[in-house]
């Protein structure tokens, strides 16, 4: 994925936009669990002080990283946990590669995990001849499409009933047409089932791990995390460090919070705690920064690594609702992912910060109040200035401020563009004209207002009554 | 190649010099006063189902009146040894995979997502609640707490292996955000509420 040619978002926005039916459903899903989400929270007597609580153990989190993943690490190890380290998504991979080696292991059943969407893990692993199978239903149809994950907690949100019977008649042999998510769900589970019972190594994400005791936590509906782990013989586990709370107790807030704002649930079905490897099992953990140190040490951006992935940010974004997951070309879509994005490659991902109304809903519906919308409109600072923006952007942005600057420029061009919308409306009214994308313009006024207080202001009235 | 000591120095480098104190978490205080109602009704709204019951045989009861014999069930609870295995325990956990229902008892409960608190030492097996198609758990009226503030106080710093809350049967509404119970673990929950 990383070798292809980017498509940006707005290029990606647009051809999504061709098909208004399904933008609408789309748009509509997805406000549908943002509802969700407000009326569990309402539910909350104390919802505002969660978050606020959460922020604050977050932050705490950022500003002694290093003392609790040196706790975190000693331990695990004391639980009898193999803890592991990758400075980037290659020594990751090369990590998990390398327990498969080692154990002699071809296959791997892998639970929700979007670190190893950002390293490329399956990928990697199929060059090396290993086969993976996503667990997590969601996961799975996108991968039997060959598509990464739309979304980071609805994997494929993008897609219709139709698509997914289509998709599994093609690779699990359902009957032709039938579209009932019930039928189709059952026949994934026969099949995975089957995995399940045979692998003898699962690799699942973390959604937190406890520096204090050395556990970590794995929250699943479907059941997929436990069922992997608890029949294999080898349980790799991924986080990237930013996973880290203090202690045990903390667990009670994000518990709290996650599914809530995630999908308006109470809590997920599972929230699993591992802390140490049953009889005969191996664990590991693999701890990753891939670029988060970096952002770690900016300090606009350093607050995005208190996310706990729980998604509302795009069940809420206008922008994320009308141009779907993919359109972001990166593991973590929506705003949090925009922020997230450029960090990890500032050209391939200088559009994703301009994919963003500033509306601010996101930052309202953050269940660990990071100020994702602020951010969003610091990066386009920083995009810009070290050049990562398109030349026609900073050509127009550039004339703009040299005429907002100069009141005779900036009467001259009002004059002009007013005779050009009303005499030669096809000159500006075209294809080549972002603004007239999907928009009418309003009726061109006689005159501007600098015209008009001219002539009606007291002391022009005044004048004209001597 | 020691990673391990780059990443940790970056992050010493980077993170923020002022640092902020953990918050007060007794301030998370509410309560509530009818935690069975709030338990039943929320367990309810995630498809599961509760059962009152007096004791033992009243469970003895609906096992024989709700599940086949020819059906493998199997128990952690001596008591139960009429109508369930107890001898599964050190099997290769892959063996379970024929089982129809678990009946296992949880430590506790919690009102506001209904969730039931099991570690690895009441469990029998990890795999034991997932594997199996339908899932039982028997917990005390009187083990209900209001909220996961208070569960976290009762779990304290206690020692498990492996611990996990279970609110609900697997589920997933991953095709067309269409709820579909039976994902990957049971496909349903009873919760036994012993007087």
């Amino acid at each position: 994925m990383s070798s292809e040619k980017i498509i940006s978002h707005s290029e990606a926005s647009t051809i999504f936009n061709k098909d208004i039916e399904r933008v609408n459903w789309h748009d509509e899903t997805l406000w549908f669990v943002r509802e969700k989400r407000d009326k569990s929270a309402h539910q909350i007597p104390d919802w505002e002080l969660l978050r606020e609580t959460a922020s604050q153990i977050k932050n705490n989190v950022l500003s002694n990283i290093h003392d609790y993943l040196v706790e975190f690490e000693a331990n695990a190890q004391k639980n009898g946990i193999t803890v592991h380290w990758a400075a980037d998504a290659k020594e990751h991979n090369e990590i998990v590669h390398a327990i498969m080696v080692k154990n002699n292991v071809k296959q791997m059943v892998k639970s929700k995990s979007m670190l190893t969407e950002e390293c490329h893990l399956n990928d990697y692993l199929a060059d090396k001849g290993i086969e993976v199978i996503d667990s997590d239903l969601g996961e799975y149809i996108v991968q039997l499409r060959k598509e990464p994950p739309s979304h980071i907690v609805l994997p494929a949100i993008h897609l219709k009933k139709e698509d997914v019977s289509e998709t599994f008649h093609e690779h699990l042999g359902t009957e032709k047409g039938n579209f009932d998510p019930q039928y189709l769900t059952e026949s994934a589970r026969q099949s995975l089932r089957n995995t399940f019972l045979t692998r003898k190594v699962a690799l699942t994400g973390v959604n937190f791990a406890v520096a204090e005791t050395g556990e970590f936590v794995v929250c699943t509906n479907e059941g997929n995390a436990d069922m992997g782990a608890h029949l294999a013989d080898v349980h790799i586990a991924c986080m990237g460090f930013e996973k880290l709370i203090p202690q045990r107790k903390h667990l009670g807030v994000f518990l709290r919070l996650l599914a809530r704002s995630a999908t308006g649930q109470p809590i997920t079905t599972f929230s699993s705690h591992f802390k140490k490897p049953r009889n005969g099992q191996e664990m590991h953990i693999v701890i990753v920064d891939n670029g988060r140190s970096t952002q770690l040490g900016r300090e606009d951006f350093r607050n995005s690594l208190k996310c706990i992935r729980c998604g509302a940010c795009m069940n809420t974004c206008p922008v994320y609702r009308r141009s779907g997951g993919h359109s972001y070309h990166n593991a973590v879509a929506g705003p949090i992912g925009s922020i997230l994005a450029p960090n990890l490659d500032m050209s391939k991902n200088a559009d994703l910060p301009f994919a963003s109304t500033l509306c601010g809903s996101c930052t309202n519906v953050c269940p660990v109040k990071i100020d994702i919308h602020d951010q969003l409109y610091k990066w386009r600072q920083v995009l810009v200035k070290e050049g990562h923006t398109p030349t026609a952007k900073t050509m127009a942005m550039k004339t703009m401020a040299t005429v907002l600057a100069n009141p005779t420029i900036f009467s001259i061009a009002g004059k002009s563009g007013r005779f050009v919308m009303k005499n030669i409306p096809a000159l500006v009214n075209n294809k080549m004209n972002k603004w007239f994308d999907q928009r009418e313009m309003p009726a061109v006024p006689e005159e501007s207002f600098r015209e008009w207080y001219k002539k009606n202001s007291r002391e022009s009235k005044a004048k004209d009554n001597e | 190649m020691n990673s391990k000591a780059e990443i940790l120095k970056k992050i010493k480098q980077n993170q923020p010099q002022n640092t902020t104190d953990l918050p007060d978490l007794e301030l998370l205080n509410s309560d509530n006063p009818n935690v069975l109602e709030t338990y039943k009704t929320v367990l309810k709204g995630i498809g599961g189902e509760t059962v009152e019951v007096a004791g033992y045989q009243d469970i003895l009861d609906f096992i024989r009146n709700n599940y086949s014999p020819d059906r493998r069930i199997i128990t952690t609870i001596p008591e139960l040894s009429e109508v369930a295995s107890l001898n599964w325990k050190n099997d290769d956990p892959h063996t379970l995979q024929d089982v129809e229902l678990a009946i296992i008892s949880g430590h506790f409960g919690v009102a506001e997502n209904s969730a039931i608190w099991v570690t690895d030492d009441i469990l029998g097996q990890r795999v034991a609640p997932f594997i199996a198609q339908y899932l039982a758990i028997i917990i005390k009226k009187s083990d209900i707490l209001a909220t996961m503030q208070l569960a976290y106080k009762k779990i304290g710093n206690l020692e498990y292996g492996f611990g996990t809350f279970i609110a609900g049967p697997s589920k997933t509404a991953d095709i067309e955000q269409s709820l579909v119970l039976g994902a990957h673990g049971a496909r349903g929950l009873i919760v036994f509420l012993l007087d």
